[in-house]
Parts: structure tokens; sequence; C-alpha cells
């Protein structure tokens, strides 16, 4: 096992046409994801190296057998994109492209909820099995299969720990780049909860950064449902508090957002937190040995 | 991006929400010129992007051109300080409108709330003094209703809000109109947060916006030309080149200048100095798949920053190559030159490339060093004290 791509994912490229699309889409088939299809409209009918375009995502399901959309579309005409792919038949959509206006993204998540299709990203690396598959830009060399499950809203930074736990012997399950937008298909708490449930996964490694709550709700969650260990990291403690106008997203979140209120949430519900990247890599390697 | 109090006021003009109207001055002579048309009272007003403006003396009430002229004097050009000790801020604008007469002050607000992923309303009677002291000592005054995502916000769905505020019944009418249009101010101009401190009911029964603050989605100027247009004014140098070159950086107090691929590295990068006893002097991020022209620019922008005493490169390749990171620095160093201490530490995609490159340069001012933690205290102990 492994999470959300693995060796039954039969993905479909929007956008592997593009200079983007058609360097990270055939790497990932390089890598050896299973790429059934391609989608641009208007360029149904024509083939990247060997893989099939098709007009419309829906076309990929059907013709193509796609279940995995992930989507390399320019920032203005990216959530219609990801709108077609969560009605198109598709099981899980990645969505790459970083610039998508949030307000678009509040409308698009409502619809994937609805649908009951699992969104990752959008402005994600996306995801990786190692070992089974690579949906996204996440550069696989630096990771090891292994039990360790990693969550992050940060790339480089994911790469950065994913590289140390490899030297330090270890690999990881998957390793899922949630995005760092203040509106993301999948939060910590929707992937810790896959973690959990995902037999080859051990412990967990959790990677956030400053804005937003979804570290203290994700520090309750792991209290009241996760019984794998977790280990943390959190980006941004010495972040300018920024030129802040009005003080209502205080008001809603009751956190500041800020690094070490985070922190301080997740050790309140026993999670270990380090201090810097390779602090968080070597607690994760002692947890593992002490299980 | 943030607007100042008279362009979220032009906002709300355009949505049909009454403002007091006004008009912008950056000399006395125009604030002067301006109140004269407008008539006194009139209220001078900082425009600055920090709350607690009233407390700094930033807004004045003048009963003629005298004071008009003594205030406006006084308000262009001085620094204010937030509430919160952010800033200082300089004043450039001044905003002058006619004065209103205050029956009521209310609060009323829409902002994204990214946990429920949904519009969140709020509505006070207590307003005109700080909202997170009402919300702390006295919650029950503050309402807040989540705005359904998949209906529309009409007067019937915003009238339960404005009653359960407890506004008088004379104003609910008005208020619920206020709010059905704070809410299409957020999603026709892709505003994520929308503050109205106070909401006003004039002796007259008109409910007016006399403060607004509106935060624009940056991701949707694409969409947006004129506010794409106020976008385009950074105060500070360095940002103004940065923005130029298009690279996304941030200015701060101290004095080691600091590039890193991917904002999460960057961050981190900064946790890192500051927990090896450095200052860093800016948050840089290059980017993914950085090219070596972006590398160039960026080392242009630190090092425009008189404060910056050395720097360092965290890279962590993954698009980004390592090769065309050294590349670039290499080009930087003679087309522009390196007197400052870097300290380089290349990790990830073709970083053996790298590594070889910059040894071959033998650049006189460059220190290698393997991880992250190494090169944190390596740039510290050659960027002397924090200046």
């Amino acid at each position: 096992m492994s999470i959300i791509v693995g060796s039954e994912t039969k993905l479909a490229v929007s956008g592997l046409t593009g200079r983007e699309g058609s360097f990270h889409g055939l790497r990932n088939k390089a890598y050896g994801t299973d790429l059934v299809a391609g989608v641009t409209p208007g360029k149904g009918s024509q083939d990247v190296e060997g893989v099939p375009v098709f007009d419309t995502i829906k076309d990929a399901v059907t013709e193509a057998g796609a279940n995995t959309s992930m989507i390399f579309v320019p920032a203005r005409f990216a959530a219609p994109a990801i709108d077609e792919a969560i009605e198109s038949g598709v099981e899980t959509v990645i969505a790459i492209t970083e610039g998508i206006p949030v307000l678009d993204m509040l409308k698009t998540y409502w619809k994937a909820k609805e649908a009951g299709v699992q969104l990752i990203g959008p402005n994600c690396p996306g995801v990786l099995s190692p070992g089974k598959a690579n949906v996204g830009i996440i550069p696989a060399q630096f990771f090891d299969p292994g039990p360790i499950g990693v969550v992050s809203k940060s790339g480089t930074l994911t790469y950065q720990i994913g590289s140390e736990l490899k030297q330090a012997g270890t690999g990881n399950s998957s390793i899922v780049g949630i995005g760092g937008d203040p509106i993301v298909g999948s939060d910590f708490i929707d992937i810790l909860k896959l973690y959990e449930a995902d037999p080859e996964t051990e412990m967990i490694v959790m990677v956030g950064e400053i804005g937003g709550d979804a570290e203290e709700r994700a520090a309750e969650f792991i209290a009241a449902e996760v019984s794998k260990p977790v280990v943390a990291y959190i980006a941004g403690f010495t972040a300018p508090p920024g030129k802040q106008m009005g003080h209502a997203g205080a008001i809603i979140s009751g956190s500041s957002g800020t690094a070490a209120a985070k922190k301080e949430a997740l050790e309140a519900k026993g999670v270990r937190v380090g201090e810097s990247p390779t602090e968080t890599a070597a607690i994760a390697v002692e947890v593992l040995k002490s299980l | 991006m943030d607007l100042l109090e008279y362009q979220g006021k032009q906002l709300f003009a355009k949505h049909g929400i009454a403002v007091p109207s006004g008009e912008v001055a950056d000399t006395v002579e125009e604030a002067v010129a301006a109140a004269e048309k407008i008539g006194y009272p009139c209220a001078i007003k900082a425009q600055v992007l920090i709350g607690g403006r009233g407390k700094a003396g930033g807004i004045k009430i003048a009963k003629d051109a005298e004071e008009a002229r003594e205030y406006a004097g006084a308000i262009i050009g001085m620094d204010i300080v937030g509430p919160h000790g952010e800033g200082p801020f300089r004043v450039d604008q001044v905003w002058i409108e006619g004065g209103s007469d205050i029956a009521e002050e209310y609060y009323a607000s829409v902002i994204l709330d990214r946990g429920e992923k949904k519009l969140l309303a709020m509505v006070s009677a207590k307003g005109g003094m700080d909202i997170e002291a009402v919300a702390a000592e006295d919650p029950e005054a503050l309402v807040k209703v989540h705005i359904d995502p998949t209906r529309e916000f009409d007067a019937a769905a915003a009238r339960p809000i404005v009653e359960a505020a407890k506004l008088a019944d004379d104003a609910l009418d008005a208020a619920a109109d206020v709010l059905v249009k704070l809410a299409a101010v957020a999603a026709g101009e892709d505003a994520t947060l929308i503050e109205v401190n106070p909401l006003i009911v004039t002796n007259d029964r008109e409910v007016v916006a006399l403060d607004a603050k509106v935060t624009i989605d940056g991701n949707s100027l694409f969409r947006h030309e004129d506010l794409a247009a106020v976008a385009d004014t950074v105060d500070d140098p360095q940002e103004q080149m940065a923005k130029e070159k298009g690279l996304t950086y941030v200015k701060l107090d101290g004095n080691v200048g600091i590039l890193a691929n991917g904002a999460g590295l960057c961050m981190s990068t900064l946790d890192v100095v500051a927990q090896a006893g450095g200052a860093p002097a800016n948050f840089l991020d290059a980017g993914g798949g950085s090219k070596a022209e972006a590398i160039v620019n960026a080392l242009e922008v630190i090092k425009s920053d008189a404060k910056v005493t050395a720097i360092l490169f965290n890279i962590f390749g993954g698009i980004t190559r390592c090769d065309e990171i050294a590349n670039g620095i290499v080009t930087a160093s003679q087309q522009i030159g390196l007197e400052l201490p870097l300290v380089v530490r290349l990790d990830g995609t073709n970083s053996e490339q790298g590594l070889k490159i910059l040894a071959e340069a033998d650049l006189p001012n460059l220190h290698q060093e393997k991880t992250m933690l190494d090169a944190a205290r390596r740039i510290v102990e050659l960027a002397g004290g924090a200046s």
C-alpha cells in the first residue's frame, strides 16, 4: 500500500502538450507511473511520445481508463480545468498549478467535496509513492520506499527532509505535498486519516508553515484519532508579521497563525517538533527505531 | 495586497455602498483646496496600511481652512506606528472627506475563513472600537455567520445576521443591504478581507461606511486591471527592484542576505540563520527552475541593501539544477562583482556539477558548506554582529 497514488494509478495529464506538462508528465512515466492520456482541448487525436491526447478528461476516462487527473494548466484557466476533472469520473485530482485565485478555489473545493473526489493542491508538488508511482514534480531520486508517511505544505523543504531520511537509511510510504495556498483540496487532517489507515505507514512526518490554522486543527485531530507517532516541523519563526490590517483573521481561528503558536499547539498534543529540517529527520529516525 | 482606506471606499462606491465623498491629496496645498471644495467640518485622514491611525494623531477634524492647513501639514510626512509596534509607516497621502453626524457606530466584515473554506460575515452593534477586544470581552456582541458557498447571499440571508447583532430596527434593511454588497465586493473584486469599522448610522438614519479595510487576492490581479495598477506602487527600493525583476522578496531588518529556492526552504533558512545567532536581511525565493539570469538579478537586489554584510545561498535542487545556480553565481561575479562574503550550499539535482563549476571558478569571497546548519553557522561568523 501507499496512499493516493500507486501501482493502480492510471494518470491523465491536463496540459501534457505544454512545456512543463510534457517534461514532468513524461518524467512521471519514466519513473513507472502508468500515464494513459494527455488532455488538451482541440488537440484530441494527437499524441505526446506515444501517449494519446484527448479533448476532454471525460474522454480520457472512458477511452483510456484514467482514474487520476493531474492539472498542469496555466493559473487563469486552471480552476475550470479542475472542475472539469472533478466532473469527469476520476477518483483523484492533483493540481500542480500555482497562482489560482483563492475564491475560485473556494467554489472548486466544495464541488470536489460534493462529488467525493480527492483533490490535492493546488500550488503543490504532487504525490510520490516511492517505487510505485510519481504524480507531480517531486524529484524521486531523494526518496526510497519505507515506513514513513510525509505530508507537507512546502516542496523544497520536503525534498530536504526526504533526503536526510534517505541518508539515515530509511524511506517513505508516500510523500504528499498538499500545497501552501489558503484553500487546498486536502488539508493535513485528510492526509493523516489516510496514513492512519495505511498498513505500510508506521509513522508520519508533517511539515507545516506559517498562516492559517491547519496545523492547529491537525494537532487536535492527532490527539483524538491518530495512533501512529507524528513528528512535525514548522517553517517561518522569523517571518515578518506582515502589514496586518484587519484583525478578523485571528478572531476566526483563535490562533495567530504564527510558527510559535503552531509549535505550541502540536507539542501540547504530544507531537515532537524539530527545530530544523535536520533535527526533524533525526527525531523521526529515533522514533522509528523505538517502534 | 492591502488597499488604502480611500481605495477601499472607491470599491465600495462602485458596488453601491454609501461612503462620504472626498478627495485624496499628496500635498498641503492640495489638501486645503480639497477641504475648501468639500466644506467644513471635514476629516483629514492619513492614508497608511495600519490600524490605530486616530490614536496616533493621523485623523483630525478641521473647522476651517486654517485648521485644514495646520492638520494636513502635521499629518503628511508623519510616521505612524501600529498598535502592536508595526512600522513606522510614513504618511504620503491624506484623504479629505466631509464630516459625518454619527448616531450609531457598528462593525461589519466579510472575510475568507481558510479553515472552514467559506466566507464569514461578522456584524456587531459595538463598532468604532477595537473589534478584537469586543470579541474577547463580549463574544455574544459579535455575530459570526458563514456564507453558504452553494447559494446566493441575498437580503433574506443577510437580514437574520443583522437582527442577531441587535442593530437599531430602522437600520436593519440598510445594514443587511450593506452586508450583501460587501459579499458582492468579495466576489466581484476577489477581496479576501473587507472590514468596515465603523459602519455608522447618521442622524438622518442613513447607513454609511466610514472606514474601509480591504485585502485583494494577489493571484486575481490578472482580471482586475485597475487594482493591478495599485499593486505596482511599492515603497521600499529593494522590494520595487525585486518586483521589476519578477522575484519574490521581502525586506527584513538584519544584515545576512539570503537566497533559497522555494518559499518553505527559504523560511526555514531564515529560521536556521536566526537560531545560529544571525539576523536575516531579507526573504528571497528564487523559485523553482531558477536559471542563471535569475541568480544575477537576485544578487543585485540583495546587494543593493546597504545593511547586508554577507550573503547565504541555500539551494536544494529539485526542478532547480545546481549547475545552473553555480553558473549564475560565476556570471554574477563577472557582471556585478562579489565584494561581500558569499556562503553557498548546493544539494540535490546536479549538485556535483555545480560544486565543480564553483571550485574551478575559484572565486575569492566564496565559501562552500555541505549542510544547511553548517552554512548557517558560517554565514553568521562571516557577517559579523547584526547592524
